[in-house]
């Protein structure tokens, strides 16, 4: 009773949410409900659509992931689309330069992933550390900077055999190609879910268990006394810089070697910025992210039948999570102004 | 010489209101994050709405309406309700952004009225300045009122001091008597609906239509500026106006070295870290103690209240 009372608030933005999306669709003159059981069926409605959406769902758990341990430090990584941007360039650069089976390619170009990732997420920790740059400014400079990098792979040195196209490189040869469960027929995204189920376990385990991840947390709600009570405060800074990088990276290399089979311009797929989302809805904390993250790319992933069926721009799915994210947040915010909880004990960078 | 300069000017023109419109809400201690996605919807909206009427003007009145309320909703939740500048302001940014793609999808490849060339008669025949500067339409005598009443109202008026009363020392501005919550309040509406008026500025008159990518990276690019200009109304013009010439030089490099020129739109940002990092720096700071005045011209120190609540003990 008290859980569900605890609830209410978020249950009531929901259905908001949902409202507002249905007013959205009748003003586009689109059937409502026909378009919203589209979103159901267009990412859960069969194997392949099921085998679809748990393939978008990986990366967006890594990139979340990492957001909470970034977001535990109190820190705004915007830079994440430009960490997972380098993370699939990197993984890109050994699945074509190297030779070897599945199982030498495999963890090469998941470790070139957590490696780009991290240097691209150290950049804006140290312009935020040592240049006095805020993480926001430097790591929106480095999401372009990553674009840029990756146009100008994809038109230039890498250019696929012929004609240069913003379609992307060559495809990678096989071996390169993270392996799917092919016995089950539909080529079930086996190891990119472990990899991002593994990641949320991994940073709840650190957040709520270990001595880092506590005083990491420190660090995030009180910079000032943390540094007087003798923690080294850059230092855990550019910590969760790196741990939030390397997970967004390794987030590039499922995008690049099991969705796409390529480097592509828009190789992120916006998972960096639809994590952040997903981080805000479930408060800063790892518990939550998988379900959330999963319910998003449903919603991602089942819009793309809207276009397809009844003609509607597939942004729609961006529109509901963008309200249903202010709604909940506003609806929370709402309810929690008559109880004496501050933000910071609700856990708010 | 004069087509430049004038090309230039008339490019930057919708960024000057939109930087300035952003630096007035930052001044006031509020964050309107949500430019990339503000500038789009309005866009979006001031071109539809110029369609249907048939009337530009109108057009801009709805667009600065759809910026007012992302910037309402963005200042009444954070004094109602404590939330975070930022969240709220990135939410929106994709929200917005999403809406605009969404509800302008039938109306890309359309075109509707355009905002009247209106050289200045006398003025504008003047040699050289005549043709740059008052050789325009509306939109961009509008950017240059926007500096010069910006600049006017936070350095020589009472108003400006209160404004920045409350973005640097709010405890202090309410001790003497400012409703802090409202002022910040109406200053972040009037920001946002500048930032309006530059979105449909970008679909009805430096570009006669809407797409979904017209004003793409724009919003990020106009707070950057705000940063780079460090808050003061000129030198944040300076820097629209430096990116205005990138934007055109780009343009007549686009046959030439068509890599460079996809570059330069994306290079406001690098140069705006390394500002920043250069301000920061130990060498500036000994250079700005041996001279104050290069200290004030250059650096930048951002309202000390910026994106906090203020909240009566």
């Amino acid at each position: 009773m008290k859980a569900l009372r605890a609830a209410t608030p978020t249950l009531v933005s929901l259905v908001a949410a949902l409202a507002f999306g249905v007013v959205l669709l009748l003003l586009a003159g689109a059937p409502p409900f026909e378009a919203l059981w589209l979103l159901v069926q267009g990412s859960f409605g069969s194997a392949s659509k099921v085998s679809a959406t748990l393939l978008a769902w990986s990366p967006l758990l890594l990139a979340s992931a990492g957001l909470v341990v970034t977001f535990a430090a109190g820190l705004w990584n915007i830079g994440v689309e430009g960490q997972i941007i380098v993370g699939a360039i990197a993984a890109s650069w050994v699945a074509r330069s190297f030779p070897g089976p599945v199982w030498v390619i495999l963890p090469a170009t998941i470790l070139a992933g957590a490696i780009g990732g991290l240097i691209w997420a150290l950049l804006a920790g140290a312009l935020k550390t040592y240049g006095g740059v805020h993480e926001i400014f430097g790591g929106l400079g480095l999401d372009f900077v990553a674009a840029g990098m990756v146009v100008y792979l994809v038109l230039g040195p890498w250019k696929r055999t012929g004609v240069a196209s913003t379609s992307g490189t060559d495809i990678f040869r096989e071996e390169a190609w993270m392996p799917g469960l092919d016995a089950l027929g539909t080529g079930w995204p086996v190891i990119p879910v472990a990899l991002g189920l593994a990641s949320v376990l991994i940073v709840w385990l650190l957040l709520r268990g270990t001595r880092f991840g506590l005083r990491l947390k420190a660090v995030g709600r009180n910079p000032r006394s943390s540094f007087l009570l003798g923690i080294p405060t850059n230092r855990y800074v550019l910590g969760a810089f790196a741990i939030g990088g390397a997970l967004a990276g390794i987030a590039g290399t499922v995008q690049a070697t099991a969705f796409h089979h390529k480097l592509v311009p828009s190789i992120s797929g916006g998972y960096g910025f639809l994590g952040i989302l997903v981080v805000l809805l479930a408060s800063f904390s790892a518990a939550w992210i998988a379900p959330i993250a999963l319910f998003f790319v449903a919603i991602s992933v089942g819009s793309t039948q809207l276009d397809l069926r009844l003609g509607l721009d597939s942004a729609f799915g961006g529109v509901l999570q963008g309200v249903i994210v202010l709604f909940v947040m506003i609806g929370g915010a709402w309810s929690a102004r008559r109880s004496p909880v501050s933000p910071a004990a609700r856990g708010e960078p | 010489m004069e087509a430049t300069l004038n090309s230039i000017i008339a490019a930057a023109a919708p960024l000057v209101i939109a930087t300035m419109g952003e630096t007035i809400t930052e001044k006031s201690g509020v964050v309107n994050l949500s430019l990339e996605g503000s500038l789009r919807l309005s866009a979006m909206t001031g071109f539809v709405v110029a369609f249907w009427v048939g009337n530009a003007l109108v057009g801009f009145a709805a667009a600065a309406v759809v910026g007012a309320m992302i910037a309402a909703i963005i200042a009444s939740t954070s004094i109602r309700l404590k939330l975070n500048q930022i969240a709220v302001g990135f939410v929106l940014t994709l929200l917005a952004a999403d809406l605009a793609s969404f509800l302008g999808d039938s109306f890309v490849g359309e075109r509707g009225p355009r905002v009247p060339a209106l050289p200045i008669p006398v003025l504008s025949d003047i040699p050289f300045i005549g043709k740059v500067l008052f050789d325009h339409d509306l939109v961009v005598y509008g950017s240059f009122l926007a500096i010069a009443i910006t600049w006017w109202v936070f350095y020589r008026t009472r108003a400006g001091l209160n404004l920045q009363g409350v973005g640097e020392r709010p405890e202090g501005a309410f001790a003497r008597g400012i409703n802090v919550n409202t002022l910040r309040f109406w200053y972040t509406v009037l920001g946002g609906a500048m930032v309006g008026i530059a979105g449909a500025a970008y679909s009805l008159d430096v570009k006669l239509g809407w797409r979904e990518t017209l004003t793409l990276n724009l919003g990020w690019i106009a707070l950057a500026i705000v940063i780079f200009g460090g808050w003061h109304p000129l030198r944040v013009a300076f820097g629209a106006y430096l990116f205005g010439a990138l934007q055109v030089l780009a343009f007549h490099l686009q046959d030439v070295f068509p890599g460079l020129a996809q570059v330069l739109p994306i290079a406001p940002f690098p140069l705006m870290i390394l500002a920043l990092v250069f301000v920061y720096s130990s060498g500036f700071r000994r250079i700005g103690d041996r001279f104050p005045r290069m200290r004030n011209l250059l650096g930048s120190e951002a309202p000390a209240a910026l994106g906090t609540v203020f909240e009566r003990e």
